[in-house]
């Protein structure tokens, strides 16, 4: 579609990027993208949501465990169905991009590892997340124990206040002296 | 009941509501209700306040704001609407949609304005009488501003940040220092209304310095506005509401003149913001291979891009210094120098001159390539050259010198950095949280990679329990431990074998080269290289063979494998130093025979015409025919060219044959095989990222080692990256597998530096020596005639600069006073290294008083968790007999009433959260039913127990503030 670019109006991409940590290449590659999913006659518009099925058809998301969670998390819909606007889309990309602070991200990171949305990370968040991790196949799977093993080790290391979740403050603290994390979380289209 | 202690949790209420709801107007539902609570409690408030301070004339005023601000509320409502689409319009068409949930918001908003100004007042009496007038309205919210700031600073600046306020009652916003003071941006009507009120002329100066203040927070805020976790929406109503508030109250400040200037300042500052964005977009567009890397990081994960990254770093080093060289020694002399075939030194010799246009013998660079400037020995001494006398032989040198010090400064630079980096993560304290939280790689988005993962994740968490256990049972600990000496040993044969066959090699070539190549076969020409090039493929194959003996947990095994693949090449590359400094000894014996030879052959030659003419007319010889030394310098160039040539062949055909080959005969051949091709044997290759960070680290050491005498080694360099980018790229995406075993890539990073840094260190070294104890040869290169190389700065000391400057340096390198400096040194360097020392403790220290901090917050917490929950019980209990009083007027209200509950726990965490459910459906039962079930909490548990639902959360927020704070 050859007028994606003209679509984005010049003041939009501007305060685009003052408010993302996205280059203009990146911002316009996103839209781009984003028009791609769309259907023809709701690209005008720049505030068509895309569902979050056709949203996990993008390469980029497409083997990620936690693609249902992103979604979920950068969604704006009144509906909780995990639908996308554009600028969604890029609050997301601006979250995983190169440049965002480890503060963001890990802000993020929590609310995607937080399933029920309740602010903190307790047991059935943690065991969610640890079948995420480990693929959905049965021989990849932790049993019972090693689960609950896991579990206590995780807590005890990182629920700081012993209150038997972990907040995001804690989680904060152990995912700032992780050396790994700002660069695996990363998703660039 | 004391009005304060109302008034402080009321306090705590507004701003947790605001700073969780961060005028998110997809929450106004929450807010509505709050609002319908909070103007109920208002007017209880009020009432009280009224018979606490009779003549408080404040409530007064209060109410007066709000019975003005009830009355006026509809029609302003209707008006900013159509501000709002006035005004947005040019923006966004949608944004009139949610005009009318913005005013509402507003009014919110101007609700909670106003009861914090009349609470904050309360807190203050003697403020309160003078409140009716205007201009004393403006001291008091000064002042009001002030306690703010100092009570609640913290909370108050989120509030202020996050908050969007449209409106005060008009009187507030008249004063206009207040606005500013709370950074809140009063941008709407009221502004444009009282747009005069705001003129420089009418402020005093510390209102002016407000002022200032206000519009610096408001940019700073602009700036700041991409770090918050907010959705796109609610950071561009931010951004445009600040900017519209820093361009209407810029243009305020500064008075006369330098308003004027004040105007251009900000103009500038704009411009040059823009500029810099651009550049900042221009640079990103500017590095290359950007697309490439992403491509493969998304399909193979960071690992395998990491090597990518760090071949781009590599070209780029490998960039400047080709810049160097070409610049400043090659392009010089081409241009400026003497032309080729003036000078001996720059003509091939007459028994070369048949086949110096071969292939063969160009590819070897011999022949003309010899005598040209990609070699040292074409250089000549010639002090100054060309027309602005550049000094050739000092600007050789100092690029010399210059390459290796700006590859010290670049790689110790870098590892700095990474170090900063990284260097937090070194404990080990969080060893299952780090698996758990950072170990998905975001970027796969191949799913055969995320396949690999899922699996390599399960066994480090099955391992990582295993080992927490400690069941780990070494069922022969004898035999692993024979196994690992047996492979050491094995590996030391490896290593030993293949330094002795490359000394064995290259002494051969000598003997070959004494002979002339010319009598021996293409493999005798080349045997040193391709043995080494060779040892270099098959060895690492072997130490993995025999690495499997050792039953090592993978990443030790890489490890080991790694270190012995370095101590391989670093092996090899020594003994063929080694050979080569033998090499060297031979020729310069054999120049001492040729200078000998050359001075009888002069005196003949001047004999022969001495007798015919005593004044010695020169005699034209062809350059071609005089005879000339061998130039070990040239010697040790060509010798490095051609290791690179090899090298990077070996290289290429390794990946064609091994990769692409092996790939398509397995896709190929599978259809017609006995056995699964592809799962079983040969399969695809996978992408070896340590042994190709090693090889390309060796490279660059052979570069480092061999640029002074081959000034073409950076361009050679420069191009063997630049096809290894492209084809490398292309294997990897069309021949490789991903890695079973996914590493990190941050974790070696540090570890590829050191080894660069260790390699650089040892390239160096012989470069070094050879350049500092050899003299240069006679008869080429720009040194010739020198003792030593270094020479040449003396002799620019000398000739170039003043008589006082060389005097100076020479009292400053004199040993009384070098001696010092180096003492000081490494003085200094002790008192770094203790000072980090005591750092370290003292975090040691740090870490074990926040533990015991932990301990005890851990045993208060669970007391208050405990008092909490009871609360919350009895909360929830009347909340229910509140709620059934209504179920049968209004369903929905139980439902906000559950909605609240779960909102008021979210608020703690997430401050730009939206719990939206739909807004519509609420709002035209608002006025019906927002006081509906809050006089029933009033009513039902008095004024003790208000609001159980803040009370309960009240205590755990001692430690929840920290993670407030963080926002």
């Amino acid at each position: 579609m050859g007028t994606t670019a003209s679509q984005l109006a010049k003041d939009s991409l501007s305060e685009y990027q003052e408010l993302t940590f996205l280059t203009k290449q990146e911002i316009l590659l996103a839209h781009r993208r984003f028009t791609e999913l769309l259907e023809r006659d709701e690209r005008k518009n720049l505030n068509s949501r895309v569902p979050m099925e056709i949203i996990h058809t993008l390469p980029e998301l497409k083997s990620n465990p936690f693609k249902t969670r992103i979604c979920q998390v950068f969604s704006t819909s009144e509906d909780r169905d995990g639908s996308l606007t554009f600028e969604d889309f890029l609050d997301l990309l601006s979250a995983f991009s190169d440049s965002a602070t480890l503060e963001i991200k890990s802000h993020y990171a929590f609310r995607i590892f937080d399933f029920d949305d309740d602010g903190t990370l307790d047991e059935r968040d943690l065991e969610k997340l640890v079948n995420c991790l480990t693929g959905e196949t049965e021989d990849t799977r932790l049993n019972d124990e090693e689960m609950k093993q896991l579990i206590n080790n995780i807590l005890d290391e990182s629920d700081i206040d012993k209150d038997g979740t972990v907040n995001l403050s804690e989680f904060q603290h152990v995912i700032s002296r992780s050396p790994d994390f700002v660069s695996s979380f990363k998703i660039v289209l | 009941m004391p009005g304060d202690t109302l008034i402080t949790s009321e306090n705590d209420t507004d701003i947790d509501l605001d700073f969780a709801g961060d005028g998110d107007f997809q929450e106004n539902h929450e807010r509505e209700k709050h609002k319908g609570k909070r103007r109920n409690g208002d007017g209880q408030k009020n009432k009280r306040e009224n018979q606490r301070r009779k003549r408080s004339s404040k409530s007064v005023q209060g109410i007066r704001e709000e019975s003005q601000s009830k009355t006026e509320r509809g029609e302003r409502g209707r008006r900013r609407r159509g501000k709002d689409e006035h005004e947005t319009s040019g923006h966004e068409g949608n944004e009139g949609k949610r005009d009318p949930t913005r005013a509402k918001t507003t009014k919110s908003k101007k609700n909670i304005k106003n009861e914090k100004t009349r609470k904050l007042e309360g807190k203050e009496d003697r403020e309160g009488q003078e409140k009716g007038e205007k201009g004393k309205l403006k001291l008091v919210c000064a002042k009001n501003e002030e306690k703010i700031e100092s009570g609640d600073q913290l909370k108050e600046k989120e509030k202020a940040l996050g908050m969007k306020k449209k409106k005060k009652s008009k009187k507030v916003v008249e004063t206009s220092s207040e606005p500013e003071t709370s950074g809140e941006g009063d941008d709407e009507e009221e502004e444009v209304n009282n747009d005069g009120e705001v003129r420089p002329e009418l402020l005093s100066p510390e209102e002016l310095e407000k002022l200032k203040e206000a519009v610096e927070e408001k940019k700073k805020l602009i700036q700041s506005l991409r770090g918050k976790p907010w959705p796109m929406r609610q950071k561009l109503v931010t951004l445009r509401e600040s900017q519209l508030f820093v361009e209407k109250y810029e243009g305020a400040l500064g008075k006369g003149k330098g308003r004027k200037l004040y105007a251009y300042k900000v103009m500038m500052t704009k411009k040059w913001m823009k500029f810099q964005r651009d550049f900042e977009n221009f640079k990103t567009a500017c590095i290359p291979w950007e697309m490439k890397i992403k491509e493969i990081e998304s399909h193979f994960g960071s690992s395998v891009a990491s090597y990518f990254i760090f071949l781009r770093w590599m070209y780029g080093i490998n960039m400047i210094l080709f810049g160097l060289t070409f610049g400043l020694v090659m392009v010089p002399e081409a241009l400026m120098g003497r032309p080729y075939g003036s000078i001996p030194r720059k003509t091939v010799p007459r028994a070369e001159e048949a086949g110096a246009m071969d292939f063969a013998v160009l590819w070897d660079f011999g022949g003309y390539a010899q005598y040209s400037v990609l070699f040292y020995g074409y250089y000549n001494n010639q002090r100054a050259i060309g027309w602005f006398k550049f000094r050739m032989p000092l600007s050789y040198f100092l690029v010399g010198v210059g390459t290796v010090a700006y590859s010290y400064m670049v790689v110790i630079r870098t590892m700095a950095r990474n170090a900063n980096e990284s260097g937090i993560g070194d404990d080990n304290s969080f060893n299952f949280s780090w698996k758990m939280f950072t170990s998905w790689d975001y970027l796969i988005g191949n799913p055969e990679t995320a396949d690999n993962k899922f699996a390599s994740i399960t066994t480090s968490f099955k391992e990582a329990i295993l080992e927490e256990q400690e069941s780990r049972k070494d069922d022969n600990i004898h035999l692993t431990r024979f196994l690992r000496v047996l492979a050491n040993f094995l590996v030391l044969c490896c290593l030993a074998g293949s330094g002795y066959l490359i000394y064995f090699v290259v002494r051969r070539s000598q003997k070959f080269a004494l002979d002339g190549l010319e009598n021996h076969t293409w493999w005798e020409r080349n045997e040193v290289n391709m043995v080494m090039s060779l040892l270099g493929m098959f060895c690492p194959m072997l130490f993995d063979v025999i690495s499997t003996l050792e039953n090592y947990h993978p990443r030790v095994a890489l490890q080991w494998q790694l270190g012995r693949i370095f101590a391989l090449f670093l092996g090899n590359l020594y003994t063929f130093i080694i050979a080569l400094m033998d090499a060297i000894n031979l020729k310069r014996k054999e120049e001492k025979v040729v200078k000998f030879n050359i001075t009888m052959w002069e005196a003949s030659l001047y004999n022969g015409t001495g007798s015919e003419n005593s004044t010695a007319p020169p005699i034209t010889i062809h350059p071609a025919d005089v005879p000339r030394g061998p130039c070990w310098e040239t010697m040790v160039g060509q010798e490095f060219v051609r290791l690179i040539i090899s090298d990077t062949m070996t290289t290429y055909i390794t990946l064609l044959i091994g990769d692409f080959l092996r790939a398509v005969l397995v896709r190929f051949l599978n259809h017609c095989w006995c056995w699964d091709l592809e799962a079983g044997f040969p399969s695809y290759s996978e992408f070896d990222v340590s042994g190709n960070v090693l090889g390309l680290i060796f490279n660059q050491g052979m570069i480092w080692m061999g640029a002074f005498y081959a000034p073409c080694l950076p361009a050679l360099n420069l191009l063997r990256l630049h096809v290894s980018m492209y084809l490398q790229c292309w294997a990897v995406m069309c021949c490789n597998v991903p890695q079973e075993r996914v590493f990190k890539a941050s974790g070696s990073n540090n570890f590829y530096m050191a080894m660069l840094l260790v390699i650089l260190f040892l390239s160096t070294l012989p470069a070094i020596y050879t350049i500092v104890t050899i003299p240069p040869s006679f008869d080429c290169g720009p040194f010739s005639g020198k003792n030593r190389m270094f020479d040449v700065i003396q002799e620019t000391l000398e000739s170039d600069f003043p008589a006082w400057f060389s005097k100076v340096f020479s009292y400053a390198s004199n040993p009384g006073l070098v001696l010092p400096f180096i003492l000081l040194m490494v003085l200094a360097i002790y008192y770094l290294q203790s000072t980090s020392k005591s750092y370290k403790e003292a975090n040691v220290e740090l870490k074990k008083k926040l533990q015991t901090q932990n301990e005890e917050n851990k045993k208060k917490n669970k007391q208050a968790a405990l008092k909490a929950q009871t609360d919350l019980e009895e909360a929830r209990k009347s909340a229910s007999q509140a709620a059934e009083h209504q179920r049968d007027t209004d369903a929905s209200g139980q439902r906000r009433e559950d909605d609240e509950e779960i909102y008021n726990k979210n608020q703690r965490m997430y401050h730009g959260r939206n719990p939206s459910p739909s807004v519509g459906d609420r709002e035209p039962h608002f006025p019906v039913r927002g006081p509906g079930p809050r006089n029933c909490h009033n009513g039902n548990q008095g004024n003790s127990r208000y609001l159980p639902g803040f009370h309960q959360q009240s205590e755990p927020r001692v430690y929840r503030v920290p993670s407030l704070e963080r926002h």
